[in-house]
């Protein structure tokens, strides 16, 4: 039991290989874990370079086999009038689900961070379960009750349906801006004179803006990719995912894949500016010395859509402690 | 109990000891030696390389140059879990999906020591909180939580314990009380503690030796008595409680003593208490080592005089209270008095001399005029700067 | 309900420090839209699916897709009997997808999380990589994959020329190509949880290992993996409970054929093109209940474990 200092010591010390270049000695560890990283972003990339790439191919009767580079696609996307017809749609409905989903979502996040009620456990669960749900059941779910409510499945049934799943993730977003959102900010303002009216609209509002924006963008995002739920409850009306389907059998053209690939972009440089943006309000706030420079790399991370699209999903997590208490 | 613990720990060597990071050094050729069982406190402001030499000793880091001994035998190279040292650290860093014992016994599982558990309720005895060795690290208060850190670190038997300003998460009144226990378990244990610190009163309070390091290199080491009557440099004579210093030119120099011109005014030090003896010299004298005088008094062997001067605050504090004297082409000269009598003697504005015993009396090696050694390295914008010079020479790097 | 497990934080997120008001006519006010529109539009429909699943032949009608409300017992048991290996094949295939991921992820989430910590424009972009698969058309990447794999494909050209592969052998429409497509498309919903817990994971911990005498590895099994814990389970429910209900990957114009059909395929057969929709809802509800019991078994599990 008794275990001495000295003893100790010569344990640790059984073989002390003298190394020189300690420096150079990078751990076999670190070196592995950077080349998986390298082939493993490598092989995430794959499919989408593929898609890029045949919205360049010289397309005869299937865009399956490489024939050469033109930018024909490109020129003529409508060409191909479903493919525009169907992307139109997919617009229509993205922006139409995610006002709808935003709005309501905005106002359910404000009423559980800030106020105690009754139901705030079964609230919490409601909202919860959509994003628990396979997409099938919920597509079968809504389908089943418009089959026996005898309304006709179309455009409007899917925003209905879109709506309805973007609005647990506008809520979980928007929830984490709540509540890291100073109340003494709103108790200042009363105590300047403002009316609860103004208090929302000029503190609240504004700040939690990114947050609200976000949730929209997220809302957006999975609104446009859904095929499950909308395949469910679309009915003739044909979405781009849904046009994508139903021609995968018989081949899908290259101006399917100009379509993604202009999406992919445009969602790409969206990321990248707000990086950009995050970044150079970093250096800023660094030149002027605010001290504490993780505020600003969270700030700007915020109306990064692509991030908190799966944020939304994880930070869930703060909508069940909500309803289920603090498990510790 | 003790019976089953170590006697004592090992000693520490460190030769020649330098740490560069990109854009900055944390500490320049440093040499120290711990000698085993000794309580040894390491002080000095943020940034002045203390928490990197403890990060070296403990394996945390890789020393740019040097090598470390740990009671005789090179660990330079030995890797953190091969180290018999152990660290309470700073945050503590208890295990938050661990129990308290386990967290505990987790070194001595690692060692494959049998008996861990049994181990652990013993370590956990010493700091006397045995009775919540089932709960989380989560469920206890910050005072408990450090001294789960102790235990865990303490159990171990390292021939080095290394604190990491343990105490600085605690508010005063639990600090002085873990300060005196602390000082009590190292007695208990006899390991060799290493304290890290910035609070000069604490390491006072409880170290056997002190070194004051800073900017990366150790400016005066010594039992702190030594150090407080006797601070070598002026960055000492300042971080370590306060100073009254005056530059001037050695005008004589004695068998005894040495006097130095200060604005006119003729100042005694005694030779051995002066680390310079001609040419010009700082010299310096504690503010509780003045006396206060409402008349000129008689000029006395072995007395140094100055003055007049004029009150420009005063600020009571209980036990003394402090004066600020302005003395025409001196500056201005910080004072404590005992409150023997009740209330303040003297107002603002009243005309006063100051003398002091001439063996109370200092100077340093150093100069204020060479500028400030201690230049705050700490503040926001110099580690922003700190940081993006470190992150361009990584990204430069790669 | 442990709802923390969705979480990918080692910590529950506090809520927040105002003290929550109590508000009658404000609270509902907020509340009330958007409770009603889950309620009508997710709850009635659940219930719907319930009535739905119990339904029996109308025996008045000639034409197909005729039912009334019963309470046909008989449904459940005829989808089970029928679509047994359906339902056995989506797990199979769902827990074999979640766990190939979480090897892929792991990993990968790690070196993004803890390696490029202190490179954060690297980390940024290595998350933008992570999620790039995102802003791509999910049956567009699907599709890049099955003609990736084609017969004609670089993949089994170079497999055959290896005799891996048979010369009337072929890689699409394999459980291997179904797996490997759901493994794929829910790679991000498995890193990113993990990310956050490793991103968040205070690596004092780890030095804390390293001072107590555990090795990289014991330290790495003992502190890192238990305090990652949390997003490698959300992480894991993120994977399987969307792959399990999955038929784009298993469906024949994709990476599947008739020998690879999960239960998504089969509801969609029975819902869209057999208009049997008490067997379509069945196997829904049978769908959703499977993983209530095996997510709640889990995060139990992986709950009161005290993780390690």
């Amino acid at each position: 039991m008794t275990l001495q200092a000295g003893k100790a010591v010569e344990d640790a010390v059984v073989t002390p290989r003298p190394r020189p270049r300690r420096r150079f000695r990078l751990g076999v560890g670190a070196w592995g874990l950077g080349v998986y990283a390298v082939i493993a972003f490598t092989f995430l990339l794959i499919p989408i370079v593929y898609t890029i790439v045949f919205s360049f191919n010289d397309v005869r009767r299937t865009n399956i086999v490489w024939r050469g580079f033109t930018l024909d696609n490109w020129l003529k996307v409508c060409d191909q009038p479903e493919v525009c017809t169907a992307f139109g749609n997919s617009i229509l409905v993205g922006v139409t689900a995610t006002l709808l989903a935003t709005a309501m979502g905005t106002a359910m996040a404000i009423a559980l961070v800030r106020y105690r009620f009754r139901f705030r456990a079964a609230t919490t669960l409601l909202l919860f379960l959509p994003m628990a749900t396979p997409e099938v059941v919920l597509g079968a779910g809504l389908a089943a009750q418009f089959l026996s409510a005898g309304i006709p499945k179309g455009i409007g049934t899917i925003i209905i349906a879109h709506t309805m799943f973007c609005i647990s993730f506008v809520v979980v977003t928007v929830r984490a801006r709540v509540a890291s959102l100073d109340p003494a900010l709103e108790e200042a303002g009363r105590d300047l004179y403002a009316s609860p009216g103004q208090v929302f609209w000029r503190i609240t509002f504004p700040l939690l803006l990114p947050g609200i924006i976000a949730a929209a963008l997220l809302s957006f995002a999975l609104s446009f990719d859904d095929f499950i739920i909308t395949n469910f409850n679309s009915g003739a009306a044909v979405t781009f995912p849904k046009y994508v389907y139903t021609a995968a059998a018989r081949g899908i053209p290259a101006q399917a894949n100009v379509i993604a690939s202009a999406v992919f972009f445009l969602a790409i440089i969206l990321v990248i500016a707000t990086q950009i943006g995050g970044a150079v309000r970093r250096k800023r706030l660094e030149r002027s010395s605010v001290p504490d420079d993780t505020a600003s790399v969270g700030a700007s991370g915020e109306i990064e859509s692509a991030a908190s699209r799966l944020r939304a999903l994880w930070e869930s997590s703060s909508l069940g402690a909500g309803g289920a208490g603090d498990r510790r | 109990m003790a019976g089953g613990f170590a006697e004592s720990g090992a000693d520490l060597e460190l030769v020649g000891i330098s740490k560069r990071f990109p854009g900055f050094t944390a500490i320049e050729e440093l040499d120290l030696t711990i000698p085993a069982g000794s309580f040894f406190a390491l002080l000095g402001p943020s940034g002045c390389g203390k928490t990197t030499t403890l990060r070296l000793i403990a394996g945390l880091e890789e020393p740019t140059t040097g090598r470390i001994y740990l009671g005789g035998k090179d660990v330079t190279d030995t890797k953190t879990y091969r180290r018999p040292v152990n660290t309470v650290f700073q945050s503590y860093a208890l295990f938050p999906h661990m129990s308290v014992i386990d967290n505990v016994a987790f070194g001595l599982r690692r060692r494959g020591i049998r008996e861990a558990r049994a181990l652990a309720h013993e370590a956990l005895k010493l700091v006397e909180l045995d009775h919540v060795a089932a709960r989380r690290p989560a469920q206890l208060s910050g005072g408990q939580q450090q001294r789960v850190a102790l235990a865990r670190a303490v159990v171990n038997r390292p021939a080095l314990l290394l604190l990491d300003e343990p105490l600085g998460a605690l508010d005063l009144k639990l600090r002085r009380q873990m300060q005196i226990e602390l000082k009590v378990i190292q007695g208990d244990v006899g390991l060799t503690f290493l304290h890290v610190t910035h609070d000069q009163e604490e390491a006072m309070t409880m170290a056997d030796t002190v070194a004051v390091m800073n900017k990366g290199r150790i400016e005066q080491m010594g039992a702190p008595e030594e150090l407080y009557e006797l601070p070598k440099t002026v960055f000492v004579a300042n971080f370590l409680g306060q100073s009254n210093l005056f530059t001037g030119p050695v005008v004589s120099s004695g068998k005894d003593s040495i006097v130095v011109d200060i604005g006119g005014r003729k100042l005694e030090v005694p030779r051995e208490r002066a680390q310079r003896h001609a040419g010009e010299v700082t010299i310096g004298v504690r503010p509780e080592k003045l006396q206060l005088h409402g008349a000129e008094p008689k000029a006395a062997a072995g007395t140094n005089v100055l003055g007049p001067g004029r009150v420009t605050d005063v600020s009571f504090s209980g036990v003394s209270t402090q004066y600020q004297i302005a003395i025409p082409g001196l500056g201005t000269v910080s004072l404590f008095a005992q409150n023997r009598d009740v209330g303040a003697v003297l107002r603002e504005g009243a005309e006063v001399w100051v003398s002091w015993d001439v063996a109370h009396g200092f100077g340093v090696a150093d100069d204020p005029a060479d500028g400030p050694r201690f230049d705050p390295d700490d503040d926001t914008r110099s580690i922003a700067v700190q940081r993006r010079e470190k992150l361009e020479a990584e990204l430069e790097g790669a | 309900m442990a709802f923390g497990a969705f979480g990918g934080s080692p910590a529950t997120t506090p809520a927040s420090d105002a003290a929550p008001r109590r508000g009658g006519l404000i609270a509902l006010f907020l509340l009330l839209p958007g409770a009603a529109y889950l309620s009508l539009f997710f709850l009635v429909p659940l219930v719907s699916l319930i009535l739905t699943s119990f339904q029996a032949v109308d025996p008045n009608a000639f034409e197909i897709g005729k039912f009334v409300y019963a309470f046909q017992w008989q449904n459940y048991v005829d989808v089970v009997t029928t679509y047994w290996p359906h339902i056995l094949r989506s797990f199979g295939y769902a827990a074999l997808a979640t766990v190939l991921a979480l090897l892929f992820s792991y990993p990968l989430a790690y070196v993004i999380g803890v390696k490029l910590r202190r490179f954060p424009l690297l980390q940024a972009l290595a998350l933008t990589l992570v999620i790039a698969p995102f802003f791509i058309s999910f049956l567009l990447r699907t599709l890049a994959w099955k003609q990736i794999f084609s017969d004609e494909g670089v993949v089994v050209t170079a497999l055959q020329a290896l005799s891996l592969l048979g010369p009337a052998d072929h890689l699409t429409g394999t459980p291997f190509s179904v797996i490997f497509g759901l493994t794929y498309n829910f790679i991000p919903f498995m890193t990113l949880p993990i990310y956050t817990s490793l991103e968040r994971l205070d690596l004092r911990y780890v030095e804390a290992g390293g001072d107590l005498y555990a090795s990289p590895a014991s330290t790495f099994l003992r502190v890192t993996l238990p305090l990652s814990l949390p997003g490698v389970v959300s992480g894991t429910l993120l994977t399987f409970i969307p792959a399990s209900g999955d038929y784009i990957n298993a469906s024949r114009d994709f990476l599947g054929s008739t020998d690879t059909a999960m239960i998504g395929n089969v509801i969609e057969a029975n819902f869209l093109q057999l208009q049997n929709y008490p067997a379509a809802a069945a196997l829904s509800i049978v769908l959703m209940a499977v993983i209530l019991v095996l997510v709640g078994a889990y995060v139990r599990r992986s709950g009161t474990e005290d993780l390690l």
